[in-house]
């Protein structure tokens, strides 16, 4: 199941965890990403926490905890090369793994055909 | 509000896909498809041309027909060595405020009759304003409309050349009246990024067809605001309005290179220019804060705003005025205003970023190492 927020993250299931990422559309908006600090492994997160900072050329931006739950994994990838968010957003791109609190909010999210009305 | 003033080049820019931000009352590009990082590295290893129209183009004429009426007149307002220059010459300028302050910076060139000046967007309408109070019983005061694109790069002359070969013969800080396919250009060899490059002023009705010119030569591609900042910042230059402005003076921002020995005491015409006492003393004995560049031990960029402090549970000691990502250093970059006892190079500090202490090592600018064509 792939889902979508209003703040441009992705998240896939993928067993009893997510992957969540920002999509193709965000990376655009942003530019070239220069920097990206990612959350601890284990931190229990609240939707709308500040868990990850990433900055382009021109500015520094703050992606959110999109639900409720803990960190289980973080992609060290593109701390040592932003870039490749840039590159891959969807797959090799992606932030951090996260197991939720109420699997069930998932459903909530927008598909990928109400986040395509969103962004037109 | 307004609405956002458009420059000639604004169809063009549409029409390659910029994305369009206000800046200084303009519609201005940020950046084309290829994205900051990519034209900031195509400015350094080939040529970016950058439409910079939005900047204030003014003539000034002496009324009495004599160039040095107009120069003396001028120097009344900036600490630069104006009389000095030679014609086809043009200088970096500072417009100083009674406090020593800066009120804009600007490029002024001596053009055999009459000085040519060249001011921020931001400030133009006050710099006309103060330069028609300051001048304007000796001068005329003429703002003009023309558009004004930068080419810049290692490649700017080849490119260049194929339009007009007499740019080749000029050098760092020259400006010529050219005529380029029919085009009645002024073309002067400088510009606000570090490499070697020419600034070209030329007719509204003809910065379409230079552009499309330029654009045509496989070295040349579109260059945005948001690359011209990375640009400049590598370069250590100042940007108005954030690394200087009204309260910081030329001692302090590191700009007393720009204040030549006859402006300076013992100088043959020392002093008669606002913020003098100031400004001279500080030339003499130093300022209490001086703007250095600073390198960034991590990755992460510092912005402007930053503080910074003596160590990680030290005192304040400034803050950071420009600061980003380095696309050529391939490392984040910053310059700032410190204590002075702070501003010797390789002394180390620490900036407050997102409720962490992170280090930053002052550094000599400019960060990259200048393509001008000095000769």
């Amino acid at each position: 199941m792939l889902k979508f927020t209003e703040e441009h993250e992705w998240l896939r299931q993928d067993g009893d965890e997510v992957i969540v990422g920002i999509t193709e559309h965000a990376t655009q908006q942003l530019g070239d990403l220069v920097f990206v600090e990612l959350p601890e492994e284990g931190a229990t997160v609240a939707k709308g926490d500040e868990v990850v900072t990433i900055e382009s050329v021109k500015a520094a931006s703050d992606i959110t905890a999109p639900l409720d739950g803990q960190i289980t994994e973080v992609n060290s990838a593109i701390v040592e090369n932003p870039a490749l968010v840039n590159e891959d957003p969807m797959e090799n791109g992606w932030f951090f793994k996260m197991t939720l609190a109420e699997p069930s909010e998932l459903e909530g999210l927008m598909d990928e055909d109400a986040y395509r009305d969103y962004i037109a | 509000m307004s609405e956002a003033r458009k420059t000639p080049l604004h169809r063009m820019h549409e029409s390659r896909g910029a994305r369009m931000v206000p800046f200084a009352g303009y519609e201005m590009p940020l950046n084309y498809p290829a994205g900051i990082m990519k034209e900031h590295l195509h400015t350094r290893s080939a040529a970016g041309l950058f439409d910079v129209s939005h900047m204030g183009q003014v003539v000034v004429r002496p009324k009495s027909g004599r160039i040095e009426d107009a120069a003396a007149a001028l120097e009344r307002l900036i600490p630069m060595d104006v009389i000095g220059l030679g014609e086809g010459r043009q200088r970096y300028g500072l417009f100083t405020n009674d406090a020593g302050g800066i009120l804009d910076d600007l490029m002024f060139a001596h053009l055999g009759d009459h000085l040519f000046v060249v001011v921020n967007a931001a400030c133009k309408a006050d710099d006309i304003a103060h330069l028609e109070a300051g001048l304007g019983e000796t001068c005329t005061v003429e703002p003009l409309e023309r558009g004004l694109i930068a080419l810049q790069g290692p490649q700017a002359e080849t490119a260049l050349a194929r339009l007009a070969p007499d740019v080749g013969l000029m050098r760092f800080m020259d400006v010529r009246q050219i005529d380029i396919k029919g085009i009645d250009a002024l073309v002067a060899r400088s510009g606000y990024t570090g490499e070697d490059g020419f600034e070209i002023s030329v007719p509204v009705s003809a910065a379409h067809d230079l552009t499309d010119w330029l654009l045509a030569f496989p070295e040349v591609e579109m260059i945005g605001l948001g690359a011209r900042d990375s640009l400049r910042l590598e370069a250590g230059l100042c940007l108005y309005g954030h690394d200087i402005d009204a309260t910081t003076t030329p001692v302090e921002a590191a700009l007393e290179w720009a204040i030549q020995p006859a402006r300076r005491s013992g100088g043959a015409r020392a002093g008669g220019f606002p913020g003098a006492a100031v400004i001279l003393q500080q030339i003499a004995g130093g300022a209490e804060r001086r703007r250095v560049g600073l390198l960034p031990e991590g990755r992460a960029p510092m912005r402007e705003g930053t503080e910074l402090f003596a160590a990680e549970d030290g005192p304040s000691i400034g803050r950071i005025t420009s600061g980003g990502f380095g696309p050529s250093l391939n490392a984040p970059v910053a310059m700032g205003y410190v204590a002075i006892d702070h501003a010797a190079p390789g002394t180390r500090v620490f900036a407050s970023l997102r409720g962490k202490m992170l280090p930053a090592t002052v550094a000599k600018m400019p960060f990259i190492r200048p393509g001008y064509k000095r000769r």
